[in-house]
């Protein structure tokens, strides 16, 4: 199983994939650009994502918004922003190809001419309105910044998510905006990939035409890998929100994105809690009904990830009973491992999870996405199948080890999320958290 | 050759679309079999789509059709709750339920070398379910827990008034998952008699795509239903939700909900607005691409683009059998919501005469909706799910492929008229969840029609 393509570097740096699926008339151009919210610093977070929304707002060459010439050709697009990375994404009728890699390449060369005060700060309202939408409006929503900031020392780049303090958004400058494009959007921080029915040597020839001239700019500045952050001490905290059923969150700093340990523990959670068949959903929602719902994850990232668990009480069950029977199905699993036919299932599931992500060309997850997603991160383009042997050759022994070396029950973060005024039904002796 | 940045590259003409061959049949018992194949990835789609929503829920019982939807993988056959989800883990298998106003939809994907018994577990969850009683306990007390948390999420909140104060008594006047009050009132006898009435071959289609041939996905199909028997009193009439009169528009409405010191209003108006069955459904869709169905509408430009009110609004018709909601919707910061819906009805009202739809934006409506088509048919959920569409509300073998020419024919007289005919503003329900202190006194000056707070119930 892969992802066939061919890559061409340009004379700037820019890298071009180009996969051909001549199944729909349709083709996806995505680009991504290697800086994230952890290029930024404490007191100016929030900036990548800001900048992202600055990308929508029309370039040098046609400046009259980012989507109109787009959607008029029947476009479906969107970027992302996440702590290591800037996506943005065009799927087209075949016949827009060129048109999608005019906007991406005019952007990507010419965004400053076009950037006006107006357009920055509208955005910059925008997006304090996404925070308040996504975070400060929404239950539990400020949950994950407690997390990181807990997880992290300040002056690590994972200290703060992606969406960035409010404080922070509202004090960004124009300056700050241009400074940042100089830096980070140019060719050679970049990856393009062209994914559908596209002929690939046309296809490269149309990059080469769009994105060959574009200036390659100064070498990027070398990013600073901090200090790993060490182990955490057992930290408890208790935030209030306004919410009805106290929610319990459990973190462990863990293997960084594609590092030994990484898949493993992706394979732990998938064990622990997903569906109805696994641990922490049979014992905690299924048997003793102390939970309305559980979830574990493994939130792998270039520099360091975090494995995390969260369960929601039941009307009249408490904190302390979830705390007590997430450590002891933890403790049980790192005791005796995966049961063959938790290996069975949870491999089975990762193999078809490898077959549904070739189902479509573009968007968040298609075949473009990871092709840059494998070549940003490591260079291997063609990493798909390589990828798909971490979870196929993951060992129960592996995963049994990957657990006992990550969930130490005396390094974690534990947030206590509690209805206002109600702080005395949180884990004992937890500190207010601290949330930007 | 370096590109010539002085214009624009125009797309080339709209590119030609013909959506597979679907091939279908009628088993004995009176399932439909539609197969569609899609050989892009061995995969296997398969959908179960009962015409049985939440619109079939006897008015003292909403939330009696979802519950027994999400039941069915909660044992059935020979297998109990835990065993089912084993079963279907161990082949990788993923099982997705869906209830909405109209339609119970089951959609379940395998690897195609597990369809078989992929398919003989669906046939089971949808034929068989257990229904047993501790099951039914541990599911309503988990769908009661849900009710609790959703009263703290302000777009569920506003959806449910919304709904609830649109259409009163109506069949769509719930939202799936009901009410408190239903849900511990309900008996597990209830779900069974729901099942055994409602859940039966004649009501059934099962539309299968993938890779494997029409004769192969039309065997597997019928392998797993072909001796589904309805139980001897199966089958009453399901509720014609189509004949049904909607309550009457009787002016303007306001209905806030009280979230102190809530960092945005979450609002919805509007009012209700047309079946599936429309013979305006075309022009409804290009009006509301340029009112609000997209990035570059008038309204998020306007609430977005210009005046930075909020991080995105839109408009939809939702197209049911019966007539769906017209609906606004959006969350904008607090001291700002006055404005916000001021400038929503300016909207409302300007596309209807004083600023009509211009030539361009006609252009860009129509566009956006046909030169995108293709992409909607991309995957086998995507094949599967238009078939669904064709199914549930009866549309033509050709719908497809009239479906660009249609829009195509769409001209600025005909969206003007259905936005006169359609779109009414002295008539719209108005919704806000959010700081009742603060933003209720500037809503008066708004003239929205009587306001009144409830309580989130």
């Amino acid at each position: 199983m892969n992802i066939p393509f061919v890559r061409h570097r340009l004379g700037n740096g820019l890298d071009v994939l180009i996969h051909a699926d001549r199944n729909c008339p349709i083709v996806a151009v995505n680009v991504w650009y290697h800086v994230g919210s952890k290029n930024e610093r404490p007191g100016r977070t929030g900036f990548a994502h800001l900048f992202e929304h600055l990308m929508f707002e029309g370039s040098e060459h046609y400046d009259r918004g980012y989507f109109h010439p787009l959607q008029e050709a029947g476009a479906l697009l969107n970027g992302s922003t996440n702590a290591d990375r800037t996506n943005y994404w065009e799927v087209v009728p075949s016949n827009a190809l060129e048109l999608a890699l005019w906007m991406e390449s005019d952007r990507m060369g010419y965004l400053l001419p076009a950037l006006t005060d107006a357009k920055f700060e509208n955005q910059r309202d925008v997006v304090l309105n996404e925070r308040r939408q996504q975070y400060e409006n929404r239950p539990y929503g400020l949950a994950g910044m407690a997390i990181v900031a807990a997880l992290y020392p300040p002056d690590h780049p994972y200290h703060w998510l992606t969406i960035g303090a409010a404080e922070d958004i509202s004090a960004a400058k124009i300056e700050d905006a241009r400074e940042f494009f100089r830096t980070y959007y140019r060719p050679s921080n970049a990856s393009l990939s062209i994914a559908g029915d596209v002929q690939p040597d046309e296809a490269l020839r149309l990059a080469e035409d769009h994105f060959g001239g574009l200036d390659a700019g100064d070498p990027l500045p070398p990013f600073a890998v901090p200090p790993p952050p060490g182990r955490v001490e057992e930290t408890r905290l208790v935030l209030e929100d306004r919410v009805e059923l106290p929610r319990l969150y459990m973190a462990w700093h863990s293997p960084a994105l594609f590092a030994p340990g990484d898949a493993e523990l992706d394979l732990v959670a998938e064990v622990l809690a997903s569906g109805k068949t696994s641990r922490l959903y049979r014992t905690l929602v299924f048997e003793q009904r102390l939970a309305t719902e559980v979830a574990a994850s493994q939130n792998s990232r270039e520099i360091g990830s975090f494995f995390q668990i969260v369960a929601t009480a039941a009307p009249g069950r408490t904190l302390v009973e979830l705390e007590h029977a997430i450590a002891t199905e933890i403790a049980a699993f790192i005791q005796s491992g995966p049961t063959p036919i938790e290996m069975e299932r949870c491999r089975a599931q990762a193999e078809a999870q490898f077959v549904y992500r070739l189902q479509t060309v573009g968007g968040f997850g298609g075949k473009g996405d990871q092709l840059n997603a494998y070549n940003v991160f490591l260079g291997q383009p063609d990493y798909f199948d390589r990828d798909l042997a971490r979870y196929r050759n993951a060992s129960a022994a592996a995963l049994q080890q990957a657990a006992a070396d990550c969930l130490h029950p005396e390094a974690r973060v534990m947030l206590s999320v509690v209805p206002q005024g109600r702080t005395a039904v949180a884990l004992a002796d937890a500190a207010p958290a601290v949330v930007a | 050759m370096p590109v010539d940045r002085s214009r624009l590259p125009s797309p080339g003409p709209p590119l030609s679309f013909n959506f597979p061959e679907m091939r279908r049949a009628t088993l004995d018992n009176g399932l439909r079999i539609w197969t569609i194949e899609h050989h892009e990835v061995p995969l296997i789609t398969c959908f179960v789509l009962m015409p049985v929503g939440s619109s079939q829920d006897p008015g003292h019982q909403p939330g009696l059709a979802a519950i027994t939807g999400d039941l069915l993988d909660e044992g059935s056959g020979d297998l109990d709750a835990l065993a089912v989800h084993e079963a279907l883990g161990r082949i990788g298998a993923h099982l997705d339920t869906e209830i909405g106003a109209d339609a119970t939809l089951l959609e379940l994907t395998t690897l195609e070398q597990y369809a078989p018994r992929a398919l003989e577990l669906l046939s089971s969850m949808v034929r068989t379910p257990r229904l047993d009683q501790r099951d039914f306990d541990r599911v309503r007390e988990l769908r009661l827990n849900r009710l609790v948390q959703l009263r703290d999420l302000p777009p569920a909140v506003a959806d449910r008034v919304f709904t609830q104060f649109l259409y009163t008594d109506h069949p769509y006047g719930h939202l799936p998952i009901g009410t408190e009050e239903a849900l511990r009132s309900l008996i597990v006898s209830d779900i069974v008699a729901f099942h055994r009435r409602l859940y039966t071959p004649a009501h059934a289609t099962v539309i299968a795509v993938g890779d494997a041939s029409h004769d192969r996905l039309a065997e597997l199909v019928a392998g797993a239903f072909g001796d589904w028997t309805p139980a001897p009193d199966a089958d009453p009439p399901l509720l014609n939700v189509a004949a049904l009169a909607v309550p009457p528009l009787d002016g303007g409405r306001v209905v806030t909900v009280h979230r102190p010191g809530a960092a945005q209003s979450e609002l919805r108006m509007g009012h209700i607005g047309l079946p599936r069955s429309t013979p305006d459904y075309h022009a409804l869709l290009v009006l509301n691409m340029i009112l609000g169905g997209q990035f570059v509408s008038r309204i998020n430009m306007n609430l977005r683009e210009e005046k930075g009110y909020t991080y995105g609004a839109r408009t939809s018709f939702e197209f049911r059998k019966g007539p769906g909601p017209f609906v606004f919707q959006t969350s904008v910061q607090s001291d700002v919501t006055a404005d916000a819906l001021k400038e929503v009805i300016g909207e409302i009202e300007a596309i209807r005469g004083e600023r009509p739809v211009t030539a361009g934006e006609l252009e860009l409506g129509r566009a956006a909706l046909t030169r995108g088509y293709p992409r909607n048919f991309e995957t086998a959920e995507q094949l599967g799910r238009a078939a669904v569409q064709l199914a549930l509300y009866g549309l033509p073998d050709n719908y497809f492929t009239t479906f660009v020419p249609r829009v195509l024919s769409v001209d600025e007289a005909e969206v003007t008229r259905v936005a006169q005919d359609h779109l009414d503003p002295a008539r719209l329900l108005t919704v806000m969840v959010g700081d009742c202190e603060k933003v209720a006194p500037t809503l008066g000056a708004l003239d929205l029609g009587e306001l009144s707070e409830v309580a989130i119930a």
